[in-house]
């Protein structure tokens, strides 16, 4: 997890907010699902959001977690603009919302502020999460095969 | 560089403790609580581990994960004979343990800092006795924060407990796998240090769990600028002897049953990265 705002240069810090509008979701919302238009993205102030996959037999799956300070959503950045994942709110949630199809269109007609977003967002986002998922493959936690060490 | 030194008095010979308690954990692991049958061994401190012998099967090294007097706790997880031995214990059966041997976490260098404990799996059992003092000792230290990464929820250790731990000191819980009831955090252990409440510059890391585990968190304990000599992590290799004398748990120039387990990051981070060890 990241404070993705507090990451981002001051002027840049600015320049997002100014396309952000407060919004609130109770728990148990479903904020978007699984190729649905990828029209917005947030980024979280407080809560728990619970990014799922459906499974034939198994329903929503839940993947990976994302809470506070962290930013929800990058599906909006590349076409064709659908969500990969679902997600739902575990807790109340406050969060800013932004308008995707605008802040791709400022990022268009800034290409220096749109190229330090998308850096910001290939680091700590997509780049934390493909770290992250590489780990999980690994299954750090599971069984061993042999016994010689003290704590694991 | 701080070298942490192993204590000097060790018993080479195995000392028969009776168990005295038994409970399972999971569907492969039992925490086991053992009291010595006639004279006990030196007094044990966090971090340290046991040679504990199943009679007839064989010993392992096991961490203490409790230390009440002369009684001594460990969590086990079957994943050979001998560990397999030790989880289906009953109260009553003796065993033979040896030690303590090792290196200590060193509570005492945190004195007035934050304290982050980072465990990872079964990792959470050498990290228990830290809680516990910290609990205990509330002004000694600064925040208390205990970050839990675990497989499954059903692979949890000490679930009663971490309730009550929750109630004290910062509890953050993610794991790898959820089930349907698990309503928490999922994800890697890393994720939660944004939530931890803790000063980099003022705070020690104790980190206990796989060793990729171990390396990606140092990593982002560094990244934020926490000194490496604060970060201390408990290594593992495959120890025989506990004693320095086989060389099976050789760690370049470190002896880990002997200079380890626990040892600072600023010790470990150069040899992990060092293919042929």
């Amino acid at each position: 997890m990241t404070d993705f705002l507090g990451s981002l240069p001051p002027t840049l810090r600015g320049w997002l907010l100014g396309f952000a509008h407060d919004t609130s979701f109770p728990g148990d919302t479903r904020l978007f699902a699984e190729g649905g238009a990828a029209d917005r993205f947030w980024l979280v102030r407080s809560g728990l959001i619970a990014l799922d996959v459906h499974i034939p037999g198994r329903g929503a799956v839940v993947v990976e977690t994302i809470g506070d300070g962290e930013l929800l959503g990058w599906s909006w950045l590349f076409e064709p603009y659908q969500w990969h994942l679902g997600a739902l709110t575990r807790t109340a949630v406050e969060a800013y919302e932004f308008d995707a199809p605008q802040v791709r269109a400022a990022m268009d007609e800034d290409p220096a502020a749109g190229l330090a977003l998308f850096r910001a967002i290939g680091d700590q986002v997509i780049g934390r999460r493909l770290k992250s998922a590489r780990t999980r493959l690994l299954d750090l936690y599971g069984p061993r095969s042999f016994e010689s060490g003290p704590a694991r | 560089m701080t070298v942490l030194a192993p204590r000097a008095s060790v018993a080479t010979v195995p000392v028969p403790y009776r168990v005295v308690e038994c409970s399972a954990e999971s569907a492969d692991t039992a925490t086991i609580a053992l009291e010595p049958v006639g004279s006990p061994l030196p007094a044990f401190t966090p971090g340290q581990y046991a040679m504990v012998y199943a009679f007839g099967v064989g010993d392992i090294p096991l961490s203490v994960c409790g230390i009440d007097g002369h009684r001594l706790t460990h969590t086990v997880r079957s994943v050979g004979a001998t560990s397999a031995a030790l989880r289906s214990l009953r109260p009553g059966t003796r065993v033979g343990v040896r030690g303590p041997f090792g290196t200590a976490w060193d509570l005492d260098a945190a004195s007035g800092r934050d304290l982050l404990l980072v465990a990872g799996g079964i990792g959470l059992a050498p990290l228990r006795p830290l809680v516990h003092d910290a609990l205990a000792a509330p002004q000694r230290y600064g925040r208390l924060n205990v970050l839990i990464g675990a497989r499954t929820p059903g692979d949890l250790l000490y679930t009663e407990e971490l309730r009550r731990w929750r109630d004290a000191a910062r509890t953050l819980v993610t794991v790898d796998r959820p089930d349907a009831t698990w309503t928490g955090d999922v994800g890697v252990v890393t994720a939660l240090l944004d939530r931890a409440a803790f000063d980099p510059a003022n705070s020690v890391a104790f980190v206990c769990g796989p060793e990729v585990m171990i390396r990606a968190t140092a990593r982002e304990l560094v990244h934020r600028a926490m000194d490496p000599d604060r970060i201390r992590v408990s290594l593992e290799r495959t120890m025989h002897c506990a004693t320095g004398h086989c060389g099976h748990c050789q760690l370049g120039p470190l002896l880990l049953c002997r200079d380890g387990p626990v040892v600072t990051w600023t010790h470990a981070q150069t040899l992990l990265f060092v293919r042929e060890l």
